[in-house]
């Protein structure tokens, strides 16, 4: 079974801080990880290998330093990666994006599965896995929590609201992956660590791809950001501290008697 | 468009850490712009010297005739025969868009005997339904609905289409825009007019929620995206409006799905629709051990609300995920959101800000949760929820 995973070096968003003063982000000191649900699909990959045979391919497109991302997924168990990196695809939108790593699925050849993160926590779109079926003209199937393939087909169960669904699909297709104890993402092996740190991760530039050039980066994103802000504040209400629990209860229902809310 | 750094610059560093893509690096004295910018333009507003600019850039010429491009639509999307409440409060910002761009407000709807529902459409204020009907969609399916949904854009070419960030609309949504090749903002909070150009603001939190986005699809039409449930009001219905139904016939053959639904385990109760409750309660790492989400689970139960979790409570393994609030959960909008034990992570706060009333329970009198709450309770949990439930009993009762 050939499988792609596609996957994206983030800052870890939850270490980001605002600054109080000049109420923008600091970045400063903030890791650069593998976006956590991209690990989930890297150990639903690594699984269906293990259950079927096979190879694992990692993709990532972003900067030179992506690399370190590839190197992780190499070190939990993945077989190769690919890091698809030119300053032509710099400003790219979830359009551009995956038309651009639909093409290197291209050149890579024959797959069966491409496994993606549901979403990724910088930008949280989850777009670029069904654009990318979409680029490459097979079905998709999002939000998946669990991947069984018999022959060609796959049965996949999809988290909704309310539940989920059993859904099933004849391969190729594009799956996203949720985060869900089924695919907890393993831990590198020593072992594995090593031999992704020895590797040498090919990088395809513009050149590589069979891309026009026009629906690359900026000029291949129809959607622009006009501007960046810090969210609104909601107003600090009142602070209730009282000696026991009984009369911070019986001030705050009073409160919201007076507030006519209850 | 391409932000550059001119010969002016002193290289002070100034705009390096306000970039909040690190899309700047201080390179032989002077500010460098790497390939991770995306125009935001956040750094020109810093710089001292106005050493920063934004360039036009020559325009690609695309092949789209924008003024063909008129009306604003809204996926309506139906679960078990009724329409999703996300849809009914698209209509009501729809509605004000289409009305300050001087066009008609369509719903968009798509299954298998859908049509009674129109009715509800236009009660929430469309002048339209297209109405697409065959047994083949009466599930949901990307490609059944994607084709569909393709083959009436390009017939009636709207300028502006608002889809619910539901799952089915996170999954239908880019498939539809990647097909006629135009942008998608996903998860929107926020709708309006740019008034320099006359385009849809979107406006959207990133960076799990720590900053804000506003994104505009100037050269390409229709301008899409989808927008977060609970965040606007359902407008209320009125029922004597009426409006246009637009049949159209369908084009997809079961052979053109090539996904099968095979079974839809519905696992949730009232306790996890969070997007239609009106009292949620929620709880967090606080709790202290998963058992005593008995607490918050008796205090739903007494306001009949739903019952909410933090992601920190989710990743602990308290509560599936169905119930999680925030940037990689639900968003949430209730007329009162209990906060209890609940520290108040920023992308916890971007499932829940547009609540309207905030009450928080924590024992660290510092929670940032503090910050944002109308009311806060410093207090041991296990104490005060008991005692609120028993309260809230009795004024129930009488």
């Amino acid at each position: 079974m050939e499988i792609i995973v596609c996957v994206k070096q983030v800052p870890d968003t939850t270490e980001v801080k605002i600054d109080p003063v000049t109420n923008t982000l600091i970045r400063q000191g903030v890791p650069s990880i593998v976006n956590p649900f991209d690990k989930n699909a890297i150990e639903a990959a690594l699984q269906l290998k293990e259950a079927y045979g096979g190879k694992v391919t990692v993709l990532s497109m972003g900067p030179p330093q992506a690399k370190d991302a590839l190197k992780e997924c190499l070190a939990m168990g993945a077989d190769a990666a690919i890091l698809i990196s030119d300053r032509a695809f710099g400003g790219s939108d979830t359009l551009a994006t995956s038309y651009t790593l639909a093409a290197a699925i291209r050149k890579l050849g024959a797959y069966d599965i491409i496994l993606y993160g549901k979403q990724a926590i910088d930008g949280d779109t989850a777009q670029v896995g069904p654009e990318t079926a979409e680029h490459l003209g097979i079905a998709q199937v999002t939000y998946a929590s669990k991947i069984e393939v018999t022959d060609s087909l796959a049965t996949i169960e999809r988290e909704h609201e309310e539940g989920y669904e059993v859904i099933e699909v004849k391969l190729p297709a594009v799956v996203t992956i949720i985060k869900t104890l089924n695919y907890e993402p393993r831990y590198p092996t020593v072992k594995g660590t090593m031999k992704a740190n020895r590797a040498e991760i090919p990088v395809w530039t513009a050149a590589d791809l069979t891309v026009k050039a026009e629906r690359l980066g900026l000029t291949g994103s129809p959607t622009q950001v006009r501007k960046i802000f810090t969210p609104p504040r909601r107003v600090q209400g009142v602070l209730i501290q009282k000696d026991t629990a009984r009369e911070a209860v019986a001030d705050l229902l009073q409160r919201l008697s007076d507030a006519k809310i209850v | 468009m391409a932000v550059l750094v001119t010969k002016e610059c002193i290289g002070c560093g100034a705009c390096e850490p306000v970039c909040p893509f690190g899309a700047i690096e201080m390179k032989d004295g002077k500010a460098d712009i790497t390939v991770a910018c995306t125009q935001c333009g956040a750094c020109i507003e810093v710089c001292p010297v106005g050493a920063i600019i934004r360039e036009e850039e020559a325009k690609v010429e695309l092949a789209i005739d924008k003024s063909a491009y008129k009306d604003v639509w809204v996926y309506i999307e139906v679960v078990e025969g009724k329409p999703k409440n996300v849809g009914l409060e698209l209509l009501g910002e729809g509605r004000k868009l289409a009305d300050a761009m001087g066009v008609k407000l369509a719903g968009v709807l798509i299954g298998d005997k859908v049509e009674g529902l129109s009715k509800d459409v236009f009660a929430a204020g469309a002048d339209a339904v297209y109405l697409v009907e065959a047994p083949e969609l009466a599930h949901y399916s990307t490609d059944g609905y994607t084709a569909t949904f393709t083959d009436l854009i390009k017939t009636y070419k709207p300028s502006v289409i608002l889809l619910g960030a539901t799952n089915d609309g996170r999954d239908l949504g880019p498939r539809v825009a990647c097909r006629v090749g135009t942008g998608l903002t996903a998860d929107c909070t926020g709708l309006g007019i740019d008034e320099a150009t006359g385009l849809v603001a979107w406006t959207r939190p990133a960076f799990g929620g720590n900053i804000m986005a506003t994104i505009l699809c100037p050269e390409h039409r229709p301008q899409m995206g989808t927008v977060r449930p609970s965040v606007f009001k359902r407008p209320e219905p009125d029922y004597s409006k009426k409006g246009e139904i637009i049949r159209v016939a369908s084009k997809v053959k079961a052979a053109d799905i090539r996904t099968k639904l095979v079974e839809i385990v519905r696992v949730c109760t009232v306790a996890c629709n969070l997007e239609e409750a009106e009292i949620i309660v929620s709880g967090g790492r606080g709790l202290g051990k998963p058992e005593n989400f008995c607490y918050i689970e008796d205090l739903a139960t007494v306001l009949g609300g739903a019952v909410g979790a933090s992601r920190a409570a989710v990743d602990a393994g308290w509560k599936p995920h169905m119930h999680q609030v925030g940037q990689t959960g639900k968003t949430v909008g209730p007329k009162i959101y209990f906060a209890c034990g609940i520290s108040g992570a920023i992308q916890h706060l971007a499932g829940m800000s547009s609540s309207d009333i905030i009450i928080a329970v924590n024992k660290d009198p510092d929670a940032p949760i503090f910050k944002m709450a109308d009311y806060g309770i410093v207090g041991d949990l296990t104490e005060v929820l008991p005692i609120l439930t028993e309260e809230f009993k009795k004024i129930k009762a009488g």
